[in-house]
């Protein structure tokens, strides 16, 4: 019976959960005129036309794209970077290493907001203003932390042993790290690229400052359904729709990685 | 485990400490120079001392907004860490239910901080939101629920708003670590007969201390520097009952041009957070330390 009740409210919060996202679903599905005249639980008379309108307009689309250039940029950029530091970390005492580790993670607790002016010097000294780049290197800021932080907590999992065991059998660190090593925790790197994939894809104030048109993420864009007319509800919510599907598709695809790692790391 | 002694460990942490530095050190070495200077335009600035650092004792509109921040990352912590542990206990171990759980967690932490507020706000408006002309037509309160009408409704909104986003990740989190516990001591406490209680206080919430750090660090973190989504849902109003410390800062940064002034605060800002992350997180590795662990 206890069991049943827990199952009962553990529904109850996955519904609250969803429900919310439904009603921006509901609202896509209309048009702006019925939105504001009929109040309806669910849409009755469907129609696609805000979906049609975002993927036949480029201003619109290319904010899509975007933000999936970059986003996919940073999530490389930041394994590749975060890798052999945090194997660093796991492996290795050295002069300095606590204090690495903790400057590391301060780096996350900086305000963005007012660190907004100074990256939009920085990033026009050095002629990046406006590119896919410019975004992936400033979201490293908190994204590299964040990475070392959880594939330590993977590798100090794994047994030094084996280490010792490849290196006696003459293997070349690079060629023990990619062919022993990132294989054993591969789903520390499912679990890292997710988050990394999340925070990159949800985050507004940097996106936005270091871009100007030819990089410009949606979350940006969005800002456009306030016309003279007032709000375009139905436009603004199929744009909020569309970007929730990509993260959807990356959770299905960890899906599996993502209970294994969850379980098994220290995360 | 006993680590190698190598400073050439070095050469692995470089690349990290460079693109890291890259993006912390030479900003945060122009907010020091805003800090203690006064900017005329490129080139004419004039060193100021300590005047923006006192001019910020005595602002007390930035004392409401740090203390409305305390109070809401205090909210914040209360009610979405207990809930995020209730939530992991109650989820399915295994079979199907596991991915589904997971799934359904997950959906709100992949969503871009302003489609949040626009999700809420679509939610909760007295004319078209399921919310807003739910609760309206129950005709409970006085006055309309409208959370651009009185500062209450706007905050009830806003904390509905964050602890519907991130307890998800404190419970995924939780779940980690309640994964993490071998089944063999959950079958030492049946044959010792312990309440359902007793596993959690003393076999459970000790296993999920490391786990609790991070959701505690992260939730104080993020929710002490929360920007996009209040700006997004109240736009810091009505009057200025929302206006947080990252909306009040950016106001004065970027809306005033008063450079000198936000800069000095934000070095505050960083360094309220810096010493709150590191009073927590020796609180959370000392607690319980003292305790024989099962």
């Amino acid at each position: 019976m206890r069991i049943q009740k827990r199952t009962l409210g553990l529904i109850f919060y996955f519904v609250l959960l969803v429900v919310p996202i439904y009603w921006m679903l509901n609202m896509s599905l209309r048009s702006n005129a019925d939105i504001l005249s009929t109040f309806s639980l669910y849409p009755a008379d469907i129609t696609f036309e805000n979906y049609i309108k975002i993927f036949t307009d480029e201003s619109w689309y290319s904010g899509y794209i975007n933000a999936m250039i970059y986003v996919t940029l940073n999530t490389l950029m930041s394994l590749a970077f975060a890798l052999p530091a945090a194997y660093a970390f796991s492996r290795f005492k050295f002069l300095g290493d606590g204090q690495m580790f903790f400057w590391l993670l301060t780096n996350r607790m900086a305000p963005p907001a007012v660190f907004l002016l100074p990256y939009f010097q920085l990033y026009s000294t050095v002629n990046l203003i406006d590119t896919h780049i410019a975004v992936a290197l400033a979201h490293c800021l908190f994204n590299v932390p964040l990475a070392v932080w959880i594939l330590e907590g993977f590798m100090s999992g794994i047994p030094k042993e084996i280490d010792e065991t490849a290196f006696i059998d003459g293997y070349s660190f690079p060629r023990f790290f990619i062919t022993i090593f990132i294989p054993l925790i591969r789903a520390g790197v499912g679990v890292t690229a997710f988050f990394c994939f999340m925070f990159s894809w949800v985050e507004l104030l940097f996106a936005r400052t270091l871009t100007v048109t030819e990089a410009k993420p949606i979350v940006a864009t969005m800002t456009r359904t306030i016309s003279a007319t007032g709000l375009d509800w139905g436009l603004l919510a199929a744009n909020g729709i569309l970007t929730i599907v990509p993260g959807a598709l990356v959770i299905w695809f960890v899906r599996n990685h993502l209970a294994k790692g969850f379980a098994l790391g220290r995360v | 485990m006993e680590k190698w002694e190598n400073n050439r460990a070095w050469f692995l942490v470089l690349p990290v400490f460079v693109v890291v530095a890259f993006s912390a050190i030479i900003p945060l070495m122009t907010v020091v120079n805003y800090s203690i200077q006064d900017i005329f335009g490129p080139g004419n600035a004039v060193f100021v001392g300590t005047e923006w650092f006192e001019e910020m004792l005595t602002d007390s509109r930035l004392h409401d907004a740090l203390g409305r921040q305390f109070i809401f990352s205090g909210l914040v912590l209360l009610i979405e860490i207990p809930l995020g542990i209730l939530i992991a206990l109650a989820m399915p171990k295994k079979g199907w239910g596991v991915s589904a759980s997971l799934i359904t967690l997950a959906i709100p932490l992949l969503i871009p901080w302003n489609v949040i507020g626009t999700i809420w706000i679509i939610f909760t408006r007295p004319d078209i939101g399921l919310f807003g002309v739910g609760i309206n037509s129950l005709n409970l309160l006085d006055v309309p629920f409208d959370h651009t009408a009185r500062p209450s409704f706007a905050w009830i909104t806003l904390m509905a708003m964050e602890v519907w986003h991130w307890t998800p990740l404190v419970a995924l989190l939780c779940y980690a670590g309640l994964r993490a516990i071998p089944e063999a001591y959950y079958q030492a406490a049946k044959i010792d007969g312990a309440s359902a209680w007793s596993v959690f206080r003393y076999i459970q919430l000790p296993k999920m201390r490391g786990v609790l750090t991070i959701a505690v660090l992260l939730r104080w973190m993020d929710s002490f520097l929360i920007y996009a989504e209040p700006f997004a849902l109240t736009g810091g109003g009505p009057g200025n009952s929302t206006t947080f410390l990252s909306i009040y800062l950016v106001k004065l940064a970027t809306g005033q041009f008063d450079l000198g002034p936000a800069a000095a605060f934000s070095l505050i800002y960083f360094l309220i957070v810096l010493l709150f992350s590191f009073i927590f997180y020796q609180a959370l590795l000392n607690v319980g330390k003292g305790e024989k662990i099962a």
